[in-house]
Order: C-alpha cells, then sequence, then structure tokens
C-alpha cells in the first residue's frame, strides 16, 4: 500500500479521538516546548551577553581583589586580602609591557536630581582619564574627565544618555551642577549611548575622577568596601601577547604583595576570555537541566504513545483481523500503527515547536532579550519526537501485525 | 479447477480437550461453480471456509488453490491471495464504521495498489451492480442491514477474485432482505464468477446449483 494511504489511514485516529490523542502527545509536547523555549532563550541571552563582553575589549585585563566567577568564593578569606591602591594603579602602568591603566571604583548613587527632576540607582564609577579608552566609552558631546580634574579632585561628571533623557528633557546637560547624593557635582561631557541589556539601561551611569570619588563618596569599611575597592583596567601594549602582560601584572602584584614562591595569590585577573567561560559554564549547566527535563518528559510521552497504542491495537483487533482478510499484508498493518504512533509523536512535537516558539516570544518581549530559535532546535525537536513515536509505536505495532486473522476477526 | 483439497483436517486445542473440528474432508470445486454448504451447527462449515478462504491453516491434509499448495506459500503470498484471488462476504458484514460505503469497497483494491481514481471508478461500478449507486457517501450506520451486506459483497467482488466465499450472508437478515441478497449471488453466478455460501436455509440453498452437505466435519454428500 502506497504511503499517502497509510498517512491518511493514521490520521483518522485523530479525528475520532481528538481529546485521547492530545493527552497521548502531551508528554512529547512538554518536552519539545522545553527545549524549544529554553534553547532560544539562551541564544537570545547569548546574543546579548556576547555583545556586551565584546564590549569590553578582547584586550582588557581586569585586576581585582578577587576574580570573576571561579565556583565558590572564601569571603572570609577574600576580606582578609589587601586592598588594591593608587600605588598598586601606578606599579602596574609603569610595567614595560603595559600600554594604559585605568583604576576606578565604583557604587550605586541612590539618586541625582537637577531641580525638581531626578533620576535614582545610578551606577556611579570613579576612574581616571584612561577610562575612556579601556573601559570603551565614547564621548558625544562635552569632554570626558582629564587628568587636572583627577589631580585637583574637581567635582566634574560625565554622564550617560539615560540620565540625560531624565534631568534634561529640553535642554543641554553641559555645564549644569547636578546634586550626586547630595554632593554637587558639573557636568563637563555626556557619553555616547550603549543601550539597554536584558531591559537594563546601560546608560544609567556617572563617571567622576577617582580622587573626587574618595573624597566623597567612599563608602565605609566592611562589605560595601570590599565590593567598592579598587579595581584596576590595564591594556596591554600593541604586539604585546595577552598572556605575557598578564604574567608581568601577576609577578608585580606578587611582589608587592610579599607573597612567598608557595603562597596562592591574593588578587584575581579576568579577561574578556575568562569572562566568557564563566558564562559558557553556566549556560551548560542550563542545557544540561534542559536535556534532562527533555529527555524525562519524552520517555514519559513515548511511554504514555507505547500505552495508547496497545489499546487501540486491543479496541480494533477485529478491524486488523479483517484489514488481513482483504488482503493486507503483515507489513501493512505494521505500518499503520507504526505511522499512526509517528503522527501521534510527530503532530505533539510540532505542538511543542509552536508553544516553544510562544513561550520564547512572550519572555523576549517580557524581558527584551532577542531569542531565537535556531533551525536546529526545530529539527532537532521534530526528529527527537518522530524517533520516540517510532521507539514506543514498534512493539504495539508488530502485535497488531502478527495478529491472527481468524481470531482478530472473532474478537470481541 | 481451481480448489482442490485432500483429506483436510483441523482439530482445536481448548484447554486439554481437542475438538475436531474437520475430520477429513477433500472436495474439489471448478470454476464458475455456484455452490452451497450445508450442515447441522458446529458441523465445520466455518472452519472449513476459513481453510478455503486461506484465513487458518489446517491440521492436516493438503490444499491446493489454482494448482499452487498453499502449505508452501509465506505469509506475504498468502496475503496477496487473500487479496486478488479470495474475496469474503460475513455474517455480521464487518464493514468498517468509520469508513463510506465507497471507501469501503475500495479497501481491497487499496491493499492492491490500485490508483485512487481506478479505485473510486471502480467502487461506484460495484456499489451501481448492487443496487446502491446512491448510498455511495454513506457511514455504514446510515444504512440497513440489508444495505451493509451488499456493500460487503461489492467489497467481496472488488479485485474481480477467483473465488467469493460467504458464510451464512443472510443469517442477521430478514427473510425478505435475505432473498434479495440471494438474488444478487445468482446473478453474480450466473455471470460466471465462483461462489461457495454456507447457508441453514434449505430455499437460500435451493438457489445454488451444487449443495455440499457437511455433518461433524465430513462431507456426507
Ligand atoms: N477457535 C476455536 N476454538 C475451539 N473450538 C472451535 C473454534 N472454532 C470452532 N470451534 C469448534 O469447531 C467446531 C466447528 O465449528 P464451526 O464454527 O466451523 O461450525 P459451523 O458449522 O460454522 O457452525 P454454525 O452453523 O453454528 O456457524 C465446533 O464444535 C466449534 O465449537
Ligand atoms: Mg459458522
Amino acid at each position: 500500500m502506497r504511503l499517502v494511504e497509510l498517512l491518511r489511514l493514521s490520521l483518522e485516529t485523530f479525528r475520532t479521538h481528538r481529546m485521547r490523542s492530545f493527552l497521548t502527545a502531551l508528554g512529547i509536547i512538554i518536552g519539545v516546548m522545553t527545549v524549544i523555549a529554553i534553547v532560544s532563550l539562551i541564544q537570545g541571552m547569548n546574543y546579548e551577553v556576547e555583545k556586551q563582553i565584546s564590549s569590553l575589549g578582547s584586550n582588557t585585563i581586569f585586576i581585582q581583589k578577587f576574580a570573576f566567577g571561579m565556583g565558590r568564593l572564601d569571603w572570609d578569606e577574600i576580606n582578609k586580602r589587601p586592598n588594591f591602591t593608587m600605588d598598586d594603579a601606578l606599579a602596574i602602568s609603569q610595567l614595560p609591557t603595559i600600554d594604559k591603566v585605568a583604576p576606578s571604583r565604583s557604587r550605586t548613587l541612590n539618586k541625582i536630581t537637577w531641580r525638581s527632576n531626578k533620576v535614582t540607582n545610578v551606577d556611579m564609577s570613579g576612574s581616571t582619564p584612561a577610562l575612556a579608552e579601556v573601559g570603551n566609552y565614547t564621548v558625544e558631546t562635552g569632554r570626558f574627565i582629564n587628568s587636572d580634574d583627577s589631580l585637583r579632585r574637581h567635582q566634574v561628571c560625565v554622564i550617560g544618555g539615560y540620565i540625560v533623557d531624565n534631568l534634561f528633557p529640553y535642554e543641554t546637560p553641559l555645564g549644569k551642577r547636578l546634586v550626586l547624593d547630595g554632593k554637587s557635582y558639573l557636568v563637563v561631557g555626556v557619553l555616547a549611548r550603549k543601550g539597554s541589556f536584558l531591559g537594563q539601561s546601560q546608560d544609567n551611569v556617572v563617571v567622576v575622577p577617582i580622587t573626587s570619588f574618595e573624597k566623597d563618596f567612599a563608602p565605609g569599611r566592611g562589605f560595601g568596601e570590599l565590593m567598592y575597592s579598587i579595581a584596576v583596567a590595564a591594556m596591554p601594549k600593541k604586539g604585546v601577547p595577552i598572556e605575557k602582560a598578564i604574567d608581568d601584572v601577576r609577578e608585580l602584584m606578587r611582589r608587592r604583595h610579599k607573597l612567598g614562591y608557595d603562597k596562592p595569590d591574593d588578587f584575581g585577573i579576568s579577561t574578556q576570555d575568562t569572562i566568557r567561560d564563566i558564562y559558557r559554564n553556566i549556560t551548560r549547566v542550563a542545557y544540561i537541566v534542559m536535556i534532562a527535563v527533555a529527555a524525562i518528559s519524552l520517555l514519559v510521552g513515548g511511554i504514555g504513545i507505547m500505552n495508547i497504542m496497545l489499546v487501540a491495537v486491543a479496541e480494533r483487533t477485529r478491524e486488523i483481523g479483517l484489514r488481513k482478510a482483504l488482503g493486507a499484508t503483515n507489513q501493512d498493518v505494521l505500518w499503520q500503527f507504526l505511522l499512526e504512533a509517528v503522527m501521534l509523536s510527530l503532530v505533539g512535537g510540532a505542538i511543542g515547536v509552536a508553544l516553544g516558539l510562544g513561550i520564547a516570544k512572550v519572555v523576549e518581549l517580557a524581558a527584551h532579550l532577542k531569542a531565537a530559535a535556531p533551525l536546529w532546535t526545530i529539527l532537532v525537536g521534530v526528529g527527537f519526537s518522530a524517533g520516540v513515536g517510532i521507539f514506543f509505536g514498534i512493539y504495539p505495532a508488530s502485535r497488531a501485525a502478527r495478529l491472527n486473522p481468524i481470531q482478530a476477526l472473532r474478537y470481541e | 479447477m481451481l480448489i482442490r483439497t485432500d483429506n483436510i483436517t483441523k482439530t482445536y486445542l481448548t484447554g486439554t480437550v481437542e475438538v475436531p473440528a474437520l475430520a477429513g474432508v477433500t472436495l474439489e470445486i471448478d470454476k464458475g461453480e455456484y455452490a452451497a454448504l450445508m450442515g447441522p451447527s458446529g458441523s465445520g462449515k466455518s472452519t472449513l471456509m476459513h481453510v478455503l478462504g486461506c484465513l487458518d491453516t489446517p491440521t492436516s491434509g493438503r490444499y491446493w488453490f489454482n494448482d499452487r499448495d498453499i502449505s508452501t506459500l509465506d505469509d506475504i503470498e498468502l496475503a496477496h491471495l487473500r487479496n486478488r484471488e479470495i474475496g469474503f462476504v460475513f455474517q455480521s458484514f464487518n464493514l468498517l464504521p468509520r469508513l463510506s460505503a465507497q471507501a469501503n469497497v475500495q479497501l481491497p483494491m487499496l491493499y492492491a495498489g490500485m490508483p485512487v481514481r481506478e479505485r473510486q471508478a471502480r467502487a461506484a461500478e460495484l456499489l451501481e451492480m448492487v443496487g446502491l449507486k446512491d448510498r455511495m457517501t454513506h457511514n455504514p450506520n446510515e444504512l440497513s442491514g440489508g444495505e451493509m451486506q451488499r456493500v460487503a459483497i461489492a467489497r467481496a467482488f472488488a479485485n474481480r477474485p477467483s473465488v467469493v466465499l460467504a458464510d451464512e450472508p443472510t443469517g442477521n437478515l430478514d427473510s425478505k432482505t435475505g432473498v434479495e441478497i440471494m438474488r444478487i449471488f445468482g446473478s453474480l453466478a450466473e455471470q460466471g464468477n465462483t461462489i461457495i455460501l454456507v447457508t441453514h436455509d434449505q430455499s437460500v440453498a435451493g438457489h445454488a446449483r451444487r449443495i455440499i452437505h457437511l455433518a461433524d466435519g465430513k462431507i456426507v454428500s
């Protein structure tokens, strides 16, 4: 018998047993839906995070009290580490392999006001002019902080586009005096916009000279101090491999901290690559969880299909007997029931793909992620569901195929 | 010779008890014959029909269909034989309830691999032959018993089989409808078709040209 006929035959069940078919396919639907939704969200995240990580500059070295990630952190031990100082930053900048160094401290400002306008929860950095280059900041209008500002602790600031939008909807911000958590600062420049990351504006930032930061905003001791201690971003000289620069920085810091050869580093060095690795580790965990969820629901779905197919074979024993009496071969019967199982799981898979894409779309709108389901996930989703259909359909189908026509016809 | 059997037996095993349903049947049926199989209940009529229709295999004895020894055929060849050479009419009609009359008639042609167009044309022709031209799209539950049996007859003749086997085709019908069905068999036999039918009814058997009497699994006349 031809394939088209078999397909028509197998689709027949959906018309007669709508609810039953749907419930049977539910496991497959959930499994495929999970895969598609999670993969497209992770893909969307990847895109955003990669954009973010790239903006750090592939050549920048970050030196802090602790490296990013690294799994479990021993906060007691980290607390005992010496803080980075401006002298450390200076020493690093004098390394022959290092070009520019930007020491910076940061914290979150409660609010910035200008007349009756205000913005809250602003990311504030205190740094040096080198931050413009090392931290990838472009000035749109006005100027960046300069060495004179640093030296004389000028109360000047450079602000992001989000702050401009909220404080100065109708006029130029340049030359205006803002109140930063009670301290008065003059706007000397506006930064080019960086857009938003996961729905959060990256332009809600203000940069001030690090010396002014120390005077006006340095947080007290304790956890805050740790978090906001000086971090140094450094750029190697042109032509110097980043690994070489890292080695030099490490050696220098170990010497400055007087660490014996058998002592571990009491500081952390990160690069774009190490940050990317951390992110990859996180997504790998997400993928493993996803695969587990998908595998379990596909297994449950497959068992459901096998169960319902056994029921179908029992229900239709007489039909099978009749078809055999009319000339159906064992293979015809096998294909009929196998295709029915495959169609069941395939339709489930297709619904799962549609729902997964729907969920991804909803999250995309809610979280401002650019979710994207690559074609392979759809193919894998559909392929796996077809596989489940075959694997769990083969036994009921072969049982149907082996039925003795006369006994089947007599079956009540 | 279309059908030739040599001392066929069929023994059923129920638990530990052996039930001999056929106790040595030797039979010859020629092309174009119209034979009625009669006998008391339990005499083995259905069993014989199943063996002749290649739905069941005999316990012993030999069976030649068109001079081919049935015991040498494999599953696929047997399915092929049932499809092309044998038509079945059952007492309980055995139509698929979700298919229209026309689709039911098409089933044997479907398994024969006939193209859709041809199948539809042939099904229409067959349904016209049994007088159901205007019932083609009806489902079995929209048909009377007599009409269902006529659909089943149309189906049995679909692939122009060498023989049509009918096991009590009028058993579930009232006598008036039964007569109509027998008239259809009669005219099909007249056109040269080979038909073997089982019946309890002497007047029904009277339509046939040959009557075979079965008792206790043996042919008695
Ligand atoms: N599947 C089976 N298992 C066991 N015994 C069977 C089976 N089928 C038939 N028999 C027995 O074989 C004998 C012949 O049965 P069969 O159905 O051929 O009789 P029949 O002549 O068709 O009877 P009826 O006129 O009532 O239809 C009976 O004694 C019956 O009980
Ligand atoms: Mg019988």
